[in-house]
């Protein structure tokens, strides 16, 4: 008897432990998205306080038949993610491996990959502008001492989506490296040690054991970064800023949303593009998981 | 073997350089006149000087904006342990990871998806521009990480000494405030550091949901771009005063941070 009441009393507290919780989510994020939801199917356009009738899904059919800003957007958002997420990977497992083993100096340099992704991104995009000015720039003095003509860099609507790519890959290849490094650090010696034994090359040892038993976390890090990297705003708009540059050169999902809302305040349109990402977005994570699943069944 | 070594830490030392320097260029050019910023040929061996500074601390509107980040960074940071810390006890106690998961959705969805909504629902509350809709923005972000981190710090906390709070006559709750609080300080205190250091840096919600006297700093740093792209030094000097409290804070608290950043990540 004394035993039930307290397991009810337990189940009202842990429900009144969580109701600022939910309650926040519930008030800041499911009904805003549903209200986005509702939105979508609307004309609003203008002033927030305009009255808006129902039309459908046209504003879904708009979005999706509009091959000048959305199409070229989408696959912005595509290539710009596989690219990044792809690079920063490869490299945070190098870097992770290199890291492995304890050495003096571990504390220093730990700190060190923490500067890029705690840094503020604002700050980040004005700094790669003065280090890629064309003209005044850093980076073409270094390349010109390598013998290499000055490269446009962000003032070129060919160049700035792959070189912002690069931004992205110094920024959150050391977030890579240190989930990856966290991941190793959990993993036992002993299969690695009898590998060694058996006389398996260092290669071997990592593609046929440390490598399939950090897949968990290598699969986790990547849906993380890759669900922020289709995010990516902040630098892409601090550097190349509205509508992603004069030629919409780096206008991803993100951007083309933020400007169809902001800029032209077309809120029913851009309501039904960001369902459409929100959703890709899912799908992206949905496809990700079950693949990793397969991966280490 | 010998040679191996010393392979592997000129390899350590490249990644560090790669990453650190734009940073240390960064810093470097805060502390340059604006013909030395410009001049790609003065590297790291200059005469320093604290003007960029003094002009940057001098205007107005630059240290409004740093006050306003700060402002909104601490409330919203210890309203979000507030609210986050109960509840991730309680999803860690008590197992509740699909109620958890849910909370963590935030951690998906597009924060400009929510945006929008926020915009439309507080211009029409005349609220844009206000502090309250900052702080509650920034929330957004700081709830799912310290719910995220905490779940992990409870877990790990051993149920038995709650348990035997409780048989001492304790109630769930009381053994909850004085048992489980204070043995997860240190992880309260390591995500609360994270949270304030994502509001810092958080760029899109005020960018909107700002005003004229309640913008942060890197909208105030954004605008600079724009109108005062001449003034390098100026802009390094305001980008340097935003990041190096970050850069002190990961520093100091280096192992804990890592370890807060990483959480989760490795249980899959």
């Amino acid at each position: 008897m004394a035993t039930m009441t307290f397991e009810r009393s337990n189940r009202r507290l842990r429900w009144l432990m969580l109701a600022p919780a939910l309650g926040f989510v519930g008030l800041m994020i499911i009904f805003p998205l549903l209200f986005t939801l509702n939105l979508s199917l609307t004309d609003a356009f203008g002033a927030v306080n305009a009255g808006n009738s129902y039309h459908g899904v046209r504003n879904y059919a708009d979005a999706l038949a509009d091959g000048r800003r959305f199409w070229p957007a989408v696959w912005r958002t595509v290539f710009f993610t596989i690219g990044a997420v792809v690079i920063e990977t490869v490299l945070g497992l190098a870097i992770a491996m290199l890291l492995r083993r304890p050495f003096r100096g571990m504390r220093i340099v730990r700190s060190i990959l923490m500067v890029p992704l705690l840094a503020t991104p604002v700050a980040i995009g004005i700094l790669w502008l003065l280090i890629l000015d064309p003209t005044n720039g850093i980076a073409n003095h270094l390349l010109g001492g390598l013998g290499i003509a000055p490269q446009e860099f962000l003032g070129s609507v060919s160049q700035s989506l792959p070189v912002l790519m690069l931004i992205d890959v110094w920024q959150w290849t050391p977030m890579m490296a240190l989930l990856l490094l966290a991941g190793l650090s959990t993993l036992p010696e002993e299969p690695e040690e009898a590998a060694r034994v058996d006389g398996a090359t260092a290669w071997q040892r990592f593609r046929f054991v440390v490598l399939p038993m950090l897949m968990t976390t290598l699969m986790t890090a990547l849906v993380l970064r890759a669900v922020d990297a289709l995010k990516t705003f902040d630098i892409l708009y601090a550097t190349k800023g509205p509508g992603g540059g004069s030629d919409f050169e780096v206008e991803t999902l993100n951007v083309y949303a933020y400007g169809l809302t902001f800029d032209y305040q077309e809120y029913g349109l851009a309501s039904a593009v960001l369902v459409l990402f929100t959703l890709f977005i899912i799908g992206v994570v949905v496809l990700l998981r079950r693949r990793s699943g397969k991966a280490s069944a | 073997m010998k040679a191996r070594v010393w392979l592997r830490a000129l390899a350590i030392v490249i990644v560090c350089l790669v990453i650190a320097m734009p940073v240390v260029w960064m810093i470097a050019a805060a502390f340059k006149t604006n013909v030395q910023v410009t001049d790609p040929s003065v590297g790291l061996w200059f005469t320093p000087t604290l003007e960029n500074f003094r002009a940057v601390l001098a205007d107005g509107e630059i240290v409004r904006s740093l006050g306003n980040s700060a402002l909104v960074g601490v409330v919203s940071t210890v309203l979000s342990a507030v609210i986050a810390v109960p509840a991730a006890w309680a999803v860690g106690r008590f197992r509740m990871h699909s109620t958890g998961s849910l909370v963590l959705v935030a951690r998906i969805v597009p924060a400009i998806s929510l945006l929008v909504p926020w915009y439309y629902l507080f211009a029409q509350l005349g609220l844009v521009g206000s502090y309250t809709v900052l702080v509650l923005s920034h929330m957004f972000v700081s709830v799912p990480l310290i719910l995220w981190i905490m779940i992990g710090f409870f877990e790990g906390l051993p149920v038995e000494l709650e348990e035997a709070a409780r048989t001492d006559g304790l109630s769930a709750f009381g053994a909850f405030l004085r048992i489980a609080l204070p043995l997860a300080a240190p992880g309260t205190a390591t995500a609360s550091v994270l949270a304030f250091i994502f509001s810092w840096n958080n760029f899109m919600f005020a960018l909107i949901l700002s005003d004229e006297d309640t913008k942060t700093m890197p909208v105030t740093l954004f605008n600079f771009i724009s109108y005062a792209s001449t003034d390098w030094g100026g802009l390094m000097a305001a980008a340097t005063l935003m990041t190096v409290p970050v850069l002190v804070a990961a520093v100091a608290g280096q192992k804990y941070l890592v370890a807060g950043l990483t959480a989760g990540a490795t249980k899959g």
